[in-house]
């Protein structure tokens, strides 16, 4: 008996099924939660659009106002280092759209193991940067909250798994593959019921927020 | 209004929550940047400023109404309620140290637009009875004398007195079929009469048939900035009663900035109808007026001017670009602050702020960046468009000794025009 493999063949199978249900319907309702409390019409004769304003905002958020990246650039460095690192590792590294076409019968060209294996030193490294920002900045320990600590190891986990999995630094590698697949599912369980949900909801509010904006003549 | 209670309180925090609210609670990272956009913050230090903290009352009772999750910590006991304490320690928070400029909600990277949700914060400071007593007291003055310095129709009509004997103008009062409504803002009337005189100077000479309105002249709504939309929907009907009395095709919302938002944005949403007539920030019909080349000016000012943009005319207005056009019409070296326009720096006394004794020290220290953002253009001369504003930063300036004159857009106009010029066509 191989107790390191089943481990695996468990996390792939059952545990991974209910993850992914949880996500899904997870996700769904949160989302349904927020957009069904709905807007009051306002009925204010507007200056601009809402709908093209709001779309504009989605993208030029992204792009930090100079003289606030100025006053804290760590904060946005970090978490463009994060985002981009996170976004290669999990969309771009063969293995993850192999699984995905294995799944959904569909998949896309990934990057050479070298380039996502970079990327993932640097959301690693990104990740650690923030993690140490948000001790020792005054105003993120303020308005940090248990949740936040949580959001950030339920994200720190999978990729640091991964990484060790990736170049085989723990053994047995089915164990280490095992664990990486068990905190993607602790991800994918906690991920509608906490800030995780950022992930859809920026767009959302990005949207609101162009869009209140672009209705007073107002780029946002 | 009736008994302010907790409960009442919660339940006015229910009320405001809506979608773009969830998602924005459902987005924030934490990430702290808000507060690197908030003048509280920045010229304090002190991490207790920072927006999103200053709506923690408000993030409560979201997650815990309308979150699965904040109903079952709910159910087991484990959320943590607001409380009577909480909101008395929050009031500083929500009234003392923002002017509902804003800005964070330009800089946060999730898109939250954190001074929309302050304003709707503020219904539940008010009806758990936690507003601070000096804006609470401009509000009650404002429903039961008609302002909220107390200024009756009789001292409005004094300074028109005065006015007319100095300049020889006319200011019309309650003329019915006139174009346009003026309204003003009590300070205006008390401490900037000039406003007044500029009007009646600049529409002379455009030909623009106007009026006052005895019943509808005060702009401003404390309603608004306290946060009591009961107190903001009686203030905006006494403005539209008498803009429907007169049959007026126009309101001119006066350079205060939230007389503008109040009665731009929030007015008909108050009412629950839209408007029978159109609402115009001066500065806007400055600007029609200047490309219909209806108003003419002579000479430019040769000194060093810049422009203090209200954040309730630029960021919360859109009026943005009209300002710029007409300081060029009349000043020869014009510099913008380093961030002006829709990131303009805030004075300090939005928001009801500058009525709210409990914030005078604050305000004072927070207005150090715009003392700083002025020096570091070199002006010569501060312009400015809102009564308030002006006030605030006259005193700002005064308090950290600087010298430097400041000045309201309209009345700069005014000062330039040609009036020799029989004007375009006359009204009367
Ligand atoms: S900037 Fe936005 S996301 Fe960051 S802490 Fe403030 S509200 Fe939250
Ligand atoms: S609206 Fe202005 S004053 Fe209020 S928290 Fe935001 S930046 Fe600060």
């Amino acid at each position: 008996m191989n107790e390191p493999m089943d481990f695996l063949i468990w996390t792939r199978g059952t545990a991974f099924d209910i993850a992914v249900t949880i996500f899904v319907i997870g996700v769904i309702l949160r989302l349904f939660e927020i957009i069904s409390l709905g807007r009051k019409q306002n009925l204010a004769e507007p200056k601009g659009t809402e709908f093209g304003p709001g779309m504009r905002t989605i993208f030029t958020r992204s792009i930090p106002d100079p003289g606030t990246f100025r006053r804290q650039p760590l904060t946005v460095v970090t978490g463009y280092l994060f985002h981009i690192g996170l976004f290669v590792g999990l969309f771009l590294f063969v293995p993850h759209i192999e699984l995905f076409r294995a799944t959904f019968g569909f998949g896309w060209p990934g990057l050479p193991n070298p380039i996502v294996d970079a990327a993932t030193v640097l959301a690693i490294i990104g990740l650690l940067a923030g993690l140490w920002h948000r001790l020792m900045n005054p105003v993120m320990r303020k308005i940090s909250s248990g949740e936040d600590w949580l959001v950030w190891t339920l994200t720190f986990l999978p990729i640091l798994t991964g990484y060790l999995a990736y170049h085989r630094m723990v053994n047995p590698y089915p164990l280490i593959l095992g664990l990486h697949v068990l905190s993607v599912e602790a991800l994918l369980i906690a991920f509608p019921f906490t800030k995780l949900m950022h992930t859809f909801t920026v767009f959302l509010s990005r949207w609101y927020n162009g869009a209140m904006s672009g209705r007073r003549g107002v780029e946002s | 209004m009736s008994q302010a209670t907790l409960e009442r309180g919660i339940n006015a925090l229910k009320e405001q929550i809506d979608a773009p609210v969830a998602a924005f609670f459902s987005s924030c990272v934490s990430c702290g940047m808000c507060a690197e956009a908030c003048l509280f913050y920045t010229e304090t230090g002190d991490p207790k400023y920072t927006p999103i903290y200053k709506l923690e009352p408000l993030r409560r009772v979201w997650e815990s109404e309308y979150t699965l999750f904040g109903k079952l910590k709910k159910a087991l006991g484990l959320h943590k309620p607001v409380t009577d304490q909480m909101l008395a320690e929050w009031q500083e928070l929500l009234y003392d140290s923002c002017t509902m400029c804003a800005r964070c909600s330009m800089v946060c990277p999730v898109g939250n637009d954190i001074a929309y949700m302050v304003r709707k914060t503020r219904e539940g400071m008010v009806a758990s009875g936690n507003s601070p007593e000096g804006v609470k007291g401009a509000a009650t003055r404002a429903v039961t004398i008609g302002s909220p310095m107390g200024v009756k129709l009789s001292a409005l009509e004094a300074q028109i007195r005065h006015i007319e004997a100095d300049s020889g103008l006319k200011i019309p009062m309650d003329v019915e079929g006139a174009d346009y409504l003026a309204l003003l803002s009590s300070m205006e009337i008390m401490n900037f009469p000039e406003y007044l005189q500029a009007l009646a100077k600049i529409f002379k000479q455009a030909g623009v048939s106007w009026t006052l309105c005895s019943s509808a002249f005060e702009a401003t709504n404390s309603g608004i900035q306290i946060g009591s939309s009961d107190i903001a929907r009686t203030l905006v009907q006494r403005i539209v009663d008498g803009a429907e009395r007169l049959k007026v095709k126009h309101v001119i919302s006066p350079e205060c900035g939230h007389a503008y938002t109040a009665i731009r944005w929030d007015g008909p949403n108050l009412i629950g109808r839209p408007f029978p007539f159109r609402v115009v920030h001066i500065l806007e019909l400055l600007d029609e007026l200047r490309a219909a080349g209806r108003i003419k000016t002579r000479d430019l000012e040769s000194d060093r001017h810049t422009f203090h943009d209200p954040c309730s005319i630029a960021r919360k207005g859109g009026v943005i670009d009209g300002p710029r056009r007409l300081m060029n019409m009349v000043t020869s070296d014009f510099v913008d602050m380093k961030e002006h326009g829709k990131m303009a720096w805030c004075c300090g006394g939005g928001g009801g702020v500058s009525s709210n004794e409990d914030a005078d020290e604050l305000r004072i220290r927070a207005f150090k960046k715009k003392r700083d953002q002025i020096a570091e253009t070199g002006a010569e001369v501060l312009v400015t468009a809102c009564a308030n504003c002006r006030l605030v930063i006259e005193e700002g300036l005064e308090e950290y000794k600087v010298e430097l004159p400041v000045v309201g857009l309209s009345e700069l106009i005014a000062d330039h025009l040609v009036v020799d010029e029989e004007p375009p066509e006359t009204p009367e």
